[in-house]
């Protein structure tokens, strides 16, 4: 399954009309939105925790040529090996590569946004090796051949009766009810998985530039299994991954576990640095780390929409969002969604195959308000709709595009003058009479404003406006 | 009933915004109403329209610029006006006072000589009901209403402004008034402006929810301090026949005696 240009209004009216979808969405989001406020309500400077991450963040951010070749070089000095990828098809061939290289056939990988980004397990199939997702949730939807509705909740759009139903038909097993029996289905496939495979893909959390560490926070033991039991393996992380300094983990990983699932710390919480050492017992006998731009370099190159860099992928905005509440990841199109989603998509993809996806927005601001790294959602967005804009006004406009421009020039030209506006006051109120039934509410108007009526009324021009009851009320109060 | 004010020489001039302007005229009577009676003194230069906020949400930033602009010059002579009192913009809506607060600065960032203006108008424009608390230190206003109320916060209001106790502290002194703080009142009603035509069927989707948090907490009124967010909500119940009025925070602290 690949990408293809995002279909934002027609894929979330597709899943508006999904009543269970719906449901399993309010559910999550409600869960995951509780335990993150208990979670950081617990902890006093929250929010003095979030301001600190920021600056570090904006400070890596801003240094970012530094940190990496920080970073390489301190993983060499490990052991391990580093891989530079411009796009996604560079990761795949350095990747599938590694794959050939160490006569691998068969793959097993923890969960990682940045390999769904790149569509791995594609380029795995294309050359014959064996991919196995070992994250429950990722597992699950590889079976479905489906994409991830969430970024650390990847199978969320599906209730225990689908998966049911999908283990029972792609695994060959009965139909069980159970959650308890389910995963202990998933367990048993997947540890002979581990044991067969040549290689463990992950992806990384945080990569410190400092000591050459990366981190990974799971609750399912699967990506230590991923990075301890095959022979080799690789690290994908996208190049905004990287913190400094091993110090600043105590910080990040506070923020991350409480903002992500509410817990104080993750269940697993493992630091990799190179290969398996002469001492260790166990672990990789090879280590590489494939840095990802993809994209990443032209939002660091953005001034005013740069801070989108700084996200720690903890899906806080997710479950505070109320569009993702109400349509699911699957509408955003792409790997990422929700508030994040609508920001970093359109950048990594392009804005012009993801047009839509700035505007998904009521810009309400409850996303900011909840990122551990306080990213100004918002603005970015703001941004992101002016370049679409500037961008569209060199193409054609057609259907709704055309109205909203035409609406917005004659729009500017009414409120420039002040005799224009309140004579298209006047306008307004005559032209409304068809519509008009007594003194109540427009119940229905012509496109575009249908978009309105059709499920809202509207309330109808007033015959005085608030200017002409002015010099009445004005003599009144004398 | 709260006195008049002991310091005179406060002057308001309202900014009554195009929405209200042309489709809610009564809400920015009512706003005048309950700062005459405060003892402010109000004025409305007519040359104003709109903040140029439809244009800017939608990615239109240079028709936005121009119209704010517009705005800004209009309200440069008001904070001039030589009366030799105190001045204030004041405005019945939570997003139009953002627009103004807030993202006038991104507008003009590149515009050293409009950002100090800027700064200036910005800095004496206020949200009604954050005018009357925070700048007046005003709660009752002598104003009475039967009924149960509950309050919608507007995202602009709530997170831009960070206006979320001088509503309620408002509302709590009206007379007669019983208070219900309904669930998920900080969660958007799916307006957003263009939003709620672009993609109206999510719109319909969010805004169900706030009707149902509406419902559920068994208020017969609904307030809030934003027409777009009502206009929004008052569509949607009157459009489902349900018995739920919708009032301006204005309308409310305006109303004696008998009901909105």
């Amino acid at each position: 399954m690949s990408f293809e240009k995002v279909a934002f209004e027609k894929d979330s009216s597709k899943a508006l009309k999904n009543k269970k979808l719906r449901k399993a969405l309010v559910n999550v989001t409600d869960r995951f939105r509780a335990a993150r406020l208990r979670a950081s309500s617990q902890v006093e400077d929250w929010n003095e925790l979030r301001a600190s991450a920021r600056e570090i963040k904006k400070g890596t951010i801003e240094n970012l040529d530094k940190y990496l070749l920080m970073l390489e070089e301190s993983v060499k000095r490990a052991g391990g090996k580093v891989h530079w990828a411009k796009d996604a098809a560079e990761a795949c061939d350095i990747i599938v590569g590694i794959a050939r290289e160490g006569e691998v056939s068969s793959v097993v990988k923890s969960k990682s946004m940045a390999t769904e980004e790149i569509e791995l397990n594609s380029a795995f199939e294309k050359n014959g090796i064996k991919v196995v997702e070992t994250d429950l949730g990722e597992y699950i939807i590889q079976l479905a051949g489906e994409h991830p509705s969430h970024i650390i909740a990847p199978a969320i759009h599906k209730t225990k009766d689908d998966i049911s139903e999908l283990f029972s038909e792609k695994l060959g097993i009965p139909h069980y009810d159970e959650p308890e029996e389910l995963t202990k289905v998933a367990r048993e496939r997947l540890r002979s998985e581990f044991l067969n495979a040549g290689m463990g893909v992950s992806g990384a959390n945080f990569a410190v530039a400092e000591t050459g560490t990366i981190v990974i926070v799971e609750n399912e033991g699967n990506a230590r299994l991923t990075t301890t039991v095959p022979k080799i393996h690789v690290a994908l992380v996208g190049i905004e991954k990287l913190l400094p300094r091993y110090e600043d983990l105590s910080l990040f990983l506070t923020l991350l576990a409480r903002s992500a699932t509410g817990q104080k710390s993750s269940t697993y919480v493992s630091f990799i640095t190179g290969p398996r050492r002469e001492t260790d017992t166990d672990g990789p006998e090879e280590f590489h780390l494939v840095l990802l731009d993809n994209g990443r370099s032209g939002i660091l190159a953005s001034e005013k929409t740069r801070e989108s860099l700084y996200c720690i992928r903890c899906g806080a905005c997710l479950n505070i969002c109320p569009v993702y509440r109400q349509v699911g990841g699957h509408s955003y199109g792409w790997v990422y969604s929700g508030p994040i989603g609508a920001i970093i998509n359109p950048q990594l993809m392009g804005i012009d195959k993801a047009p839509e996806l700035p505007f998904a927005s009521s810009l309400c601001g409850a996303c900011r308000g909840v990122c551990p790294v306080k990213i100004d959602f918002p603005k970015v967005l703001l941004d992101l709709r002016k370049q679409v804009v500037d961008k569209e006004g060199k193409s054609n406009r057609v259907g709704w595009h055309l109205f909203e421009m035409l609406g917005i020039k004659l729009w500017r030209l009414t409120v420039e003058s002040k005799s224009l506006y309140e004579a298209a006051n006047k306008i307004a109120y005559y032209l409304q009479t068809p519509w008009k039934k007594g003194k109540g509410n427009l119940d229905s108007l012509p496109y575009p404003f249908s978009r309105w009526t059709n499920e809202r009324d509207f309330p109808q021009v007033a015959k005085e406006p608030f200017r002409k009851r002015w010099k009445k009320i004005k003599r009144e109060l004398g | 009933m709260q006195k008049k004010l002991e310091k005179k020489g406060i002057k308001a001039y309202i900014f009554v915004t195009c929405l209200v302007d042309t489709f809610f005229p009564e809400v920015g009577v009512s706003m005048v109403r309950v700062l005459d009676r405060l003892g402010v003194e109000t004025e409305f230069l007519e040359e104003q329209t709109c903040c140029g906020q439809p244009a800017f949400n939608s990615g239109y930033q240079d028709d936005a610029r121009v119209v704010a602009e517009r705005f800004l010059n209009i309200f440069e002579k008001a904070i001039n006006d030589g009366s030799g009192k105190e001045i204030y913009i004041v405005c019945p809506s939570g997003s139009c006072t953002s627009m103004i607060k807030v993202f006038y600065k991104e507008l003009f960032h590149n515009s050293p000589s409009l950002l100090e203006l800027v700064k200036r108008v910005s800095a004496q424009t206020f949200e009604f009901t954050d005018f009357l608390v925070n700048v007046l230190n005003i709660r009752d206003v002598g104003a009475e209403y039967g009924g149960i109320v509950t309050y919608h916060d507007s995202c602009h209001m709530l997170r831009e402004l960070g206006v979320n106790d001088a509503p309620r502290e408002l509302i709590r002194s009206v007379k007669g008034v019983e208070f219900k703080e309904m669930e998920m009142h900080d969660a958007c009603c799916g307006f957003g402006g263009t939003f709620s035509v672009k993609f109206p069927e999510v719109s319909v989707s969010m805004l169900d929810e706030k009707i149902n948090s509406i419902v559920k907490s068994g208020a017969d009124t609904v307030i809030s301090a934003d027409m777009g967010c009502l206009m929004n909500i008052g569509g949607a119940l009157s459009r489902r026949n349900i018995p739920i009025k919708v009032v301006h925070i204005a309308d409310l602290l305006a109303n004696k005696g008998k009901k909105a």
